[in-house]
């Protein structure tokens, strides 16, 4: 340990020099990565180049660690020539991580700060935007029915990938994550118990079909489609997070058009309006939980 | 001038809080570089680590947002349930399955950095009862970055330091009154031409 801490100059040339070297390595990666997404970009179509970085990067290398690929470039010849490697590298590229009722809080003040306003409407049109595997279109749904608005409810929920809306559409999810989402259930404002509405039958719990009839579960790709119809909420918690802000921009600008007066917009815990355009356009219904609503 | 360091990012696990208030206690407002600190917290964890680190750091600390620029001074908090990543152009979030059961994560910070920022980054461990952490400050070194770890026999939790010191070689391992003046130092260091 004393070592440590008192380095000879022999270990301060050497460290110089490694520092050197690599930081031509972290260029040489830099390239390799722009490369990568070039590469899928041009044979796929999906264009993950407008993907917050530092996540893409690491689910890279993740795939490329599991793959035992040995550098980018190798795992760009690789998905070039190889279908099966391209299918591969795309489902460890998408990031399909949800719960139900994460971040109670939220829940709790979404019933007590839209469901009123939500009242006043005779239908409600709501977009669940990046829905993944459906849990939180299914936590909605049981909150609407518990609040007596499901009937009057139109629920759009979308993803870019057809194999999780194939899953939402079965509404089974895992019965290891019951616990959880039970007591996420309760500090969000839950008035029965939350295995009222599901069957459980091995490993899954088989959610009410009931709660998926309001549901549409359809394809949509928050990058390159257009918006649609006119909302009075949007949904999109845990999506931005992984674009970066450009894509960030276009998204909330597509939001912004899909609107009905006064629309209301739930995003992430750690997600803001702040620094983009939108940051005028809306007013904090509640800016802890990050649910805002249109000005006009 | 400009500085040899771009940032410091700074894990601990067990005995973290009062590690970490001790260390930033020891930090003049005036200190340049923006401190990313990933602590393991349970998923419902509130605003007190945040309200009792600023209570005793002369540099505002603050829960990370995403896409929060990072420039200039500042302590910048891992939110409970996200990981915390460092891009070239400020601070990430995902919530991306937790790395051996940690979200966030330490190696996922410190990976992330060491990627983005190569030999601007002085990465700090600190006391801790599990392994997180060793893998990101390996990746930190490979890019030319500077390693601090707590002493061991110094952490309220010896395990994770010594786990680190046991896999690489840091530049320094010191006693946690020590830590503040290095970062002192470092980050008064300018980048050779």
């Amino acid at each position: 340990m004393a070592d440590a801490n008192q380095p000879s100059d022999v270990d301060a040339a050497s460290a110089a020099s490694v520092r050197n070297f690599t930081l031509a390595t972290s260029e040489l990666e830099r390239l390799e990565m722009e490369l990568l997404l070039l590469a899928i970009y041009r044979h796929h179509g999906f264009d993950f180049r407008s993907y917050a970085p530092a996540s893409i990067h690491r689910r890279i290398r993740r795939h490329m660690e599991k793959t035992h690929v040995p550098t980018i470039s190798r795992l760009t010849e690789l998905i070039l020539h190889d279908p099966t490697a391209l299918q591969r590298l795309l489902h460890d590229l998408s990031v399909n991580v949800t719960s139900m009722f994460r971040d109670p809080t939220f829940f709790a003040e979404f019933r007590r700060l839209v469901v009123p306003l939500l009242r006043t409407y005779p239908t409600v049109r709501i977009w669940h935007a990046g829905c993944s595997t459906g849990e939180e279109v299914y936590a909605m749904s049981i909150l609407l029915e518990e609040e007596g608005l499901y009937e009057r409810c139109r629920i759009y929920a979308t993803d870019m990938d057809s194999t999780v809306l194939d899953q939402a559409r079965q509404g089974i999810f895992p019965v290891a994550r019951m616990k959880e989402y039970t007591s996420n259930y309760f500090l969000g404002g839950g008035k029965r118990s939350l295995s009222d509405y599901f069957t459980a039958k091995y490993d899954g719990a088989l959610f009410a079909p009931r709660l998926a009839k309001n549901v549409l579960f359809t394809q949509h790709n928050l990058a390159m489609d257009r918006g649609f119809s006119e909302f009075n909420v949007i949904v999109c918690r845990n999506v931005l997070i992984y674009f970066d802000r450009a894509l960030k921009d276009h998204t909330l600008s597509l939001f912004s058009e899909s609107f009905a007066t006064l629309g209301v917009l739930c995003l992430g815990r750690k997600e803001s309006l702040r620094f983009t355009a939108l940051e005028h356009e809306f007013t904090a219904l509640s800016a802890r939980e990050r649910i805002y609503r249109r000005n006009r | 001038m400009t500085a040899r360091y771009d940032l410091v990012v700074m894990g601990t696990s067990t005995g973290g809080l009062h590690a970490l208030t001790r260390l930033l206690s020891g930090l003049p407002a005036t200190f340049p570089l923006p401190i990313a600190i990933v602590q393991h917290r349970s998923r419902d964890s509130d605003e007190r680590l945040t309200n009792l680190l600023s209570g005793s750091s002369q540099i505002p600390v603050v829960e990370a947002e995403d896409k929060e620029p990072l420039r200039g001074p500042g302590v910048y908090l891992g939110p409970p349930d996200y990981h915390l990543l460092i891009e070239a152009e400020g601070l990430a979030l995902s919530t991306e399955e937790p790395v051996g059961y940690s979200r966030p994560s330490i190696d996922v910070l410190f990976e992330s950095a060491a990627y983005s920022h190569g030999s601007g980054v002085i990465g700090v461990l600190l006391t801790g009862a599990n392994q997180d952490g060793t893998r990101g400050l390996k990746r930190i070194k490979e890019h030319g970055g500077y390693v601090i770890i707590q002493n061991p026999d110094s952490a309220e939790s010896a395990f994770m330091p010594k786990h680190a010191v046991k896999n690489l070689l840091p530049d320094r391992v010191l006693n946690l009154e020590q830590i503040a003046g290095e970062l002192i130092v470092r980050a008064s260091e300018a980048r050779s031409a």
